[in-house]
C-alpha cells in the first residue's frame, strides 16, 4: 500500500486521534493487514507514538499485524453456531488447507480465522468466504464450496 | 429535497408522501435482513423486477428491513392482502406475480406449514411465530425500505421528534421517566434517570451515545434494528439530545455488521439533508449531529467507560465509576449512553405517552423486549414480546419447540447470563425475575439447547470466550478465567475430580466479587448456573468418564453398526485420516487409534442408513 493512499485515508479523517480505529480499519480493508510502514505513517501524521498504535492493534481483535491470504475463510463462533458444531468446521478447514499457526496456507492463498459472532444466528453454523455468507454448513457442504477454490479435502491416511 | 423548516412543514410533507401512495396497490415486500440476503433475497428482488416488466404486471417491489423469521427466509409478503410466503426462490417469482398478484390466488406450497400441527397459514399475523409477539419495534421493519427516509416518514416517522420539540425538554424527560423504560443493553437501569443525571450535569458539550457494539454472541436484535429501521434509532437519539441538552452524538457500531454501518450511514445523510439532523433541526434552534464509530471487535467495549475510551481512540479498558459517565464520560464531558433497542423505544413513548408504554409488560419491567431466539429451536429468529411472558411461551409457542423434541436448557444473557432448565421455564421474562434464578436478561440472546448440547462444554465455551475478551486489567478476571477454563477443559477430557467442582465455585465467586466491570462481575454465571442445574452432567464426566450429550471428544467414540451399514463407502471416502476400512457393499469399521472424532463420517452417512453411531 503506497504512502499516498495512506495519506488520503488520513486526510479523510482529518488526522484525528478519535478516528484512529477507523483509519486502521480502512487501511486494513485495503492492505488486508497492518504493515509496519503504514502504522509508522499513521503515528507520524496523527501525532501518537507507534507503541500506542501497536497497543490498539493488539487490543482489538479485528486487526492483523501479519499478512493474510488472498481468500479469507471466517468461521462464526457465536453461541448458536457453537451448539451446532462450528468448532468442527474450523478444524476441518484448518486440516484441509493445512494452515500454519497463523491460519495461513503456505502459498498465502487462504487464511482461516474465527469471529466471535456476526449476528446471523439463524444460518448457523456459518462460514464466511471473502465476505459471502454460507449458512447451515456441514462438512459435506463445505466440500462443495471448496470446488470454487480448487481445494481438495484431506482424505485417507495421514503420513506421520 | 429541500430542508424541512418546521414541525408543521414535516406534517405537510408526510401527508404528501402518504397521499401519493395507494394502499390498495399491489406490492411485494422482500426481507433484506442479513439472513434473507444470505439466502438470496437480492436475486429475488432482481427476479421480481425482471418478471414484472416481462409479464406486464404492475407492482411495487421493495426490499424491507428484517422480518425476524430468519429460519424461513427468504421471506416475501404480497400486499395489499399481506400474503406471507417463505423460502421463496427466483423460480417461484413468475408464479407469484401471475397467480397471487394478478389473480389473487394463494400458492399453497409457499405458505408456512406448522411442522408440529401440520396447519397451513396464509397471512403473516396468523403464523404462530408472529401471533404471540408484540412487535412495537420490529413490526415496522417489514413496512419500510430502510434506505428510504420517505418510507419512515410515511409510517409516522419523526412525528415524535416534532411532538417532542413542541413539548419542550423537561416534558420529554418526564415522559421517559414516567414510562420507566429500562436499558435494553442488559444493565436494566432506567433510561429516564440516566438522562436526568446527564441533563443536570454541567458542561459546555454533552454527548449522546448509542451502544451498537452488540458483542453478545448469539444476539442480533440491534443489528436487525439498525439494518431494518435505522431512522428509529436516530430519531430516539435526537429526542434524547433535546431532553438532555446533548450537542454531539456517536453511534458505536460493530465493524462485523457491514450492512448496518452502510444503512446507518445512508440514514444519517438523509436525515441531515431533510433538516432533521445537524444545525437548527426543524427550525427549532436545536443543533445536534451524529457520527458513526466502528468498533474493533472487542467485547469489553460494550461496557460504557470502555466504549467511550474506544471512541477517543484509546484502548478500551473499563475504569472505576466513582464519577458517573453522566457527569464525566467521553472527553471528560457529561455523556449519556443507551443501547440501540432503548433508543428505538423512545419515539413510541413520546408519540403515545408513558401510560401507553407502562400498560405493556410487568410493574418492574415495562414495554417489550426483543430476543434472538436461536440454537436448537424450530423457529429461529427475532422475537419481540411483552415483558412478563414466560420463557415457555417464547420457546414453545413462538419458537415452535425443539426439533428433536427434548428440551434441555435455555440460556439468556449471553456470556453474562445463565442456563435455566425445564423446571424454570415458567419464569416470566423480567429484568428482576431472571436474576433471582442465576441468569439475567442481558441484551436479549436466547439460546435453546437440546440433549445433544453438553452443558460442561457450553460453560467452557463461554469461559473460553471471556478469557480472550477480558481486557486484563483485573487479575481475578484475567487469570481467574484462564484457570476456570483449564479446570473445565480438564473435566471435558475426563480428567477432572469432584474437588474441581468446589474449586470452580470458589473461583467463580472470587471473580464475581473482585472484578471491576460487569464482564468479570458476571463471567462466572454460565459456569455457576450450569453447575447448579446440571451437576449430574459434570459428575458423569468426572465419575464415569462419559459425556451424556456425546460432545466431548475425549469421552466419545465413533463406531459403525454393521447391521445398518450398506457398504456405500461414503464415510470411508471422506474420512480425513483413513480410519475407516471396509469393502464396497460390505460392513465398515472405524480404527479407533486413527479416528480424530471430526464427525465427518457421521455427517456423510446418509440419514436413511444412519449407521455411524456416537457412543
Amino acid at each position: 500500500m503506497d504512502q499516498a493512499r495512506i495519506d488520503e485515508i488520513l486526510d479523510g479523517y482529518g488526522c484525528e486521534e478519535s478516528s484512529l480505529l477507523a483509519i486502521l480499519q480502512d487501511i486494513q480493508a485495503e492492505a488486508n493487514w497492518l504493515p509496519r510502514a503504514a502504522l509508522t505513517r499513521v503515528a507520524e501524521r496523527v501525532g501518537v507514538t507507534l507503541s500506542h498504535l501497536y497497543r490498539l492493534a493488539t487490543f482489538f481483535e479485528a486487526f492483523h499485524l501479519e499478512p493474510r491470504g488472498d481468500h479469507i475463510w471466517t468461521v462464526c463462533m457465536g453461541t448458536a453456531c457453537h451448539v451446532r458444531g462450528a468448532l468442527l468446521l474450523q478444524e476441518k478447514l484448518e486440516r484441509d488447507m493445512a494452515v500454519d499457526g497463523r491460519g495461513n496456507t503456505s502459498d498465502m492463498e487462504h487464511t482461516v480465522e474465527a469471529v466471535n459472532c456476526v449476528g446471523a444466528c439463524a444460518l448457523g453454523p456459518l462460514v464466511i468466504v471473502d465476505g459471502g455468507y454460507h449458512g447451515n454448513m456441514t462438512s459435506v457442504k463445505l466440500d462443495r464450496v471448496y470446488k470454487d477454490f480448487d481445494i481438495t479435502p484431506q482424505v485417507g491416511a495421514v503420513e506421520e | 429535497m429541500t430542508r424541512i423548516a418546521s414541525a408543521e412543514q414535516l406534517e405537510v410533507v408526510r401527508r404528501e408522501i402518504v397521499g401519493r401512495r395507494d394502499p390498495d396497490r399491489a406490492a411485494i415486500a422482500i426481507c433484506a435482513g442479513t439472513g434473507c440476503i444470505a439466502y438470496g433475497s437480492n436475486d429475488l428482488f432482481a427476479a421480481f423486477q425482471d418478471a414484472s416488466s416481462e409479464l406486464g404486471i404492475e407492482v411495487d417491489v421493495r426490499m424491507t428491513g428484517c422480518h425476524g423469521f430468519c429460519e424461513r427466509g427468504p421471506l416475501v409478503v404480497v400486499y395489499p392482502e399481506k400474503i406471507f410466503y417463505q423460502r421463496v426462490k427466483p423460480k417461484d417469482v413468475a408464479e407469484i406475480l401471475s397467480k397471487t398478484v394478478a389473480g389473487g390466488e394463494v400458492i399453497e406450497r409457499l405458505c408456512y406449514v406448522d411442522p408440529v400441527t401440520g396447519e397451513r397459514y396464509t397471512h403473516e399475523e396468523e403464523v404462530p411465530f408472529y401471533k404471540h409477539q408484540k412487535r412495537l419495534i420490529l413490526g415496522n421493519n417489514g413496512r419500510i425500505d430502510p434506505t428510504k427516509i420517505e418510507d419512515y416518514l410515511g409510517i409516522g416517522g419523526y412525528g415524535a421528534l416534532g411532538k417532542a420539540l413542541s413539548m419542550g425538554s423537561d416534558a420529554v424527560l418526564k415522559e421517559v421517566m414516567d414510562a420507566r423504560l429500562r436499558g435494553r443493553g442488559g444493565g436494566g437501569f432506567e433510561a429516564g434517570w440516566k438522562w436526568k443525571f446527564c441533563k443536570e450535569a454541567s458542561g459546555a458539550r454533552k454527548y449522546i451515545l448509542c451502544n451498537a457494539d452488540e458483542g453478545d454472541p448469539g444476539a442480533f436484535m440491534d443489528r436487525s434494528i439498525l439494518e431494518g429501521n435505522p431512522h428509529s434509532v436516530i430519531e430516539g437519539m435526537i429526542i434524547g439530545a433535546l431532553a438532555i441538552g446533548g450537542t454531539d452524538g456517536f453511534i458505536y457500531v460493530r465493524n462485523e455488521y457491514p450492512l448496518a454501518v452502510q444503512r446507518l450511514g445512508i440514514a444519517l445523510d438523509q436525515a441531515r439533508e431533510w433538516g432533521l439532523l445537524g444545525e437548527d433541526i426543524l427550525g427549532s434552534g436545536l443543533d445536534f449531529d451524529i457520527r458513526i464509530n466502528r468498533g474493533g471487535g472487542a467485547f469489553v467495549c460494550g461496557e460504557s467507560t470502555a466504549l467511550m475510551l474506544s471512541i477517543e481512540g484509546q484502548v478500551g479498558e473499563p475504569r472505576a465509576k466513582h464519577i458517573h459517565t453522566a457527569e464525566s464520560g467521553l472527553w471528560d464531558s457529561p455523556t449519556n449512553l443507551n443501547n440501540v433497542e432503548t433508543w428505538a423505544n423512545v419515539p413510541g413513548i413520546v408519540s403515545h405517552g408513558a401510560d401507553w408504554f407502562q400498560s405493556m409488560g410487568t410493574e418492574g419491567s415495562t414495554g417489550t423486549k426483543i430476543f434472538s431466539l436461536v440454537g436448537k429451536v424450530n423457529n429461529t429468529g427475532l422475537v419481540e414480546v411483552p415483558m412478563g411472558i414466560s420463557l415457555r411461551d417464547i420457546v414453545e409457542k413462538i419458537g415452535g419447540g425443539v426439533p428433536s423434541g427434548t428440551f434441555k436448557a435455555v440460556q439468556t444473557g449471553g456470556p453474562s447470563g445463565g442456563c435455566l432448565p425445564e423446571a424454570e421455564l415458567d419464569l416470566p421474562v423480567d429484568f428482576d425475575e431472571l436474576t433471582t434464578k442465576g441468569s439475567m436478561m442481558g441484551s436479549g440472546g436466547m439460546i435453546v439447547m437440546d440433549e445433544t448440547t453438553c452443558m460442561v462444554d457450553f460453560a467452557k465455551y463461554f469461559t473460553n470466550f471471556l478469557r480472550f475478551e477480558s481486557c486484563g486489567k483485573c487479575m481475578t478476571c484475567r487469570d481467574g478465567l484462564k484457570r476456570m477454563h483449564q479446570i473445565l477443559d480438564r473435566i471435558t477430557e475426563g480428567k477432572g475430580s469432584l474437588a474441581d467442582l468446589d474449586l470452580i465455585v470458589e473461583l467463580g465467586e472470587t471473580i464475581t466479587e473482585a472484578s471491576l466491570c460487569a464482564l468479570g462481575g458476571t463471567a462466572a454465571n454460565p459456569v455457576l448456573s450450569t453447575l447448579t442445574y446440571f451437576r449430574d452432567e459434570y459428575a458423569a464426566h468426572i465419575d464415569e468418564g462419559t459425556c451424556p450429550a456425546k460432545v466431548c471428544k475425549e469421552l466419545i467414540t465413533f463406531t459403525i453398526d454393521n447391521d445398518k451399514c450398506t457398504g456405500c463407502t461414503l464415510c470411508a471416502k471422506r474420512c480425513p485420516t483413513g480410519a475407516i476400512a471396509g469393502e464396497k457393499k460390505g460392513p465398515h469399521t472405524v480404527d479407533q487409534d486413527r479416528c480424530i472424532k471430526c464427525r465427518v463420517c457421521f455427517e456423510a452417512c446418509p440419514t436413511k442408513w444412519a449407521a455411524v453411531e456416537i457412543n
